[in-house]
């Protein structure tokens, strides 16, 4: 058994809550320079331009990439040989956020559903925790904009539609969002398993590398045949047509019942922003 | 590129069309979801409002907070669609312009040819670039609602792109 105290783990959430907010993923970076060499649509080029200059601006004068600093995704892997000592865990990401957010003035976008009240800290955190083998702690911070969050959609088709009917959801997905979420987006997509955890799926797809391919055969075949008809859509960066809507697609799955085929589209915009820490 | 400065003259608006790139300085105000529901409310009341709507520019976002030595935080554009319910009554009553990301209804767009305005689009994600296009940053009404508030900006060589000019154009 190894005894960590939450207080390492609110330090971490801080740490790469200020890094998430300012830095672009160097696979986005990467996938956006590709993007903006290849891009024929003059319009789609100028913004592709705009784009690369932003981040680099971000990173030059330490500031947010993009004004919507999303809610605080937290996505945790904690190794079952752990003993959490100290104060709950909630509390330490949600005071690592708190904090972070203050200190690199980050803009604060979270409030309450119904009265729009805005609680002024970007808290609470959306934290996901799973137990694996292991002394460690994996912690995958992702600040979530809600420009291409509003346009993930969740299907829950039939068995028989099978993979055309999982790859006719994702581009449907990412045609109806049109011009809205800041494309070129990058999709998250979760196969299988129950209304809830396909959505978990999806946003958990988001936080593979750009350019990743799920190991298993199949599904990654779905990624590339569903990333193919995407691009085909000509919607292009910001919505001003040309050769690249998507960035590309990740697919996660798990098993699911004999009556459902649950497929869930998360979609992120072209701020990829993702750090991992292992503790 | 084009150059204009804001607000815009009717034979300004008249030479754009879909698609120009433009550089645009001089004075805009920020307002979003929240501050337009305010507006909204407080015009049906025929309460005066806090600021000048007639040729105003408004520019849907909410900027990040700024640090001490800059004038605005990141500031990029927030999806225009959202505010589809209320841009063609403001266009009605002299708005000059908007400026966000993304489609909007057809509603809009009549309202855009109808009032001979315009709507630019931003590059949704330069939230850095366009805050140091920001030379100054005023809240002028609704500060209870922080990053949702009117903000007073000055912007120079803020880039965009005409989405839908003011004969039914379009970029999308």
């Amino acid at each position: 058994m190894r005894k960590i105290n939450t207080r390492l783990i609110e330090e971490a959430v801080y740490k790469a809550a200020l890094q998430a907010g300012v830095n672009l993923t160097p696979t986005c970076v990467d996938a956006m320079k590709k993007a903006r060499s290849e891009e024929t649509n003059k319009a789609a080029k100028f913004a592709l331009e705009k784009l690369i200059e932003n981040s680099e601006i971000a990173v030059e004068q330490n500031m947010p990439v993009c004004q919507d600093t999303g809610m605080a995704v937290v996505l945790m892997e904690i190794g079952q040989e752990v003993f959490l000592e100290g104060k709950l865990l909630s509390d330490a990401v949600n005071d690592g956020v708190r904090n972070a957010y203050k200190d690199g003035y980050f803009r604060k976008s979270v409030c309450d559903p119904i009265t729009r009240k805005n609680t002024s800290d970007n808290t609470p955190a959306v934290i996901h925790t799973e137990i694996v083998e292991g002394d460690k702690i994996s912690i995958t911070f992702m600040p979530k904009g809600f420009g291409s969050e509003n346009m993930s959609r969740l299907y829950m088709l039939k068995p028989a539609q099978g993979i055309e009917g999982i790859i006719n959801a994702v581009v449907e997905t990412v045609a109806l969002a049109g011009s809205r979420p800041c494309p070129p987006v990058y999709v998250g997509v979760g196969i299988g398993g129950t209304f809830d955890t396909c959505a978990f799926l999806a946003k958990k797809a988001l936080t593979r590398e750009i350019g990743s391919n799920n190991p298993n055969k199949d599904i990654a075949q779905i990624e590339r045949e569903a990333l193919k008809r995407i691009n085909d859509l000509n919607i292009g960066c910001q919505g001003f047509h040309g050769d690249t809507t998507a960035l590309g697609v990740s697919c996660e799955y798990a098993p699911t019942h004999i009556a459902g085929l649950p497929v869930a589209v998360n979609i992120q915009c072209h701020c990829v922003r993702c750090v991992k820490v292992i503790i | 590129m084009k150059e204009l400065t804001l607000p815009l003259k009717k034979e300004d608006i008249a030479n754009l069309r879909a698609g120009d790139s433009v550089s645009l300085s001089g004075v805009i105000l920020t307002a979003r979801d929240c501050a337009h529901k305010r507006i909204c409310e407080m015009l049906k009341k025929n309460e005066k409002l806090p600021f000048e709507l007639k040729d105003a520019v408004i520019y849907y976002a909410g900027p990040c907070p700024a640090k001490t030595d800059k004038a605005s935080g990141s500031c990029g554009p927030t999806t225009s669609a959202r505010m589809e319910s209320f841009a063609p009554w403001l266009f009605d009553i002299g708005l000059g312009a908007i400026i966000g990301k993304g489609e909007m209804n057809n509603e809009v767009r009549e309202a855009i040819i109808r009032n001979q305005s315009v709507y630019f689009a931003a590059i949704g994600g330069a939230g850095a670039l366009y805050g140091n296009a920001i030379t100054k940053s005023e809240c002028i009404a609704f500060p209870d609602l922080l990053s949702e508030a009117v903000h007073r900006l000055e912007v120079k060589n803020f880039p965009a792109v005409v989405a839908y000019d003011s004969f039914g154009g379009s970029i999308y």
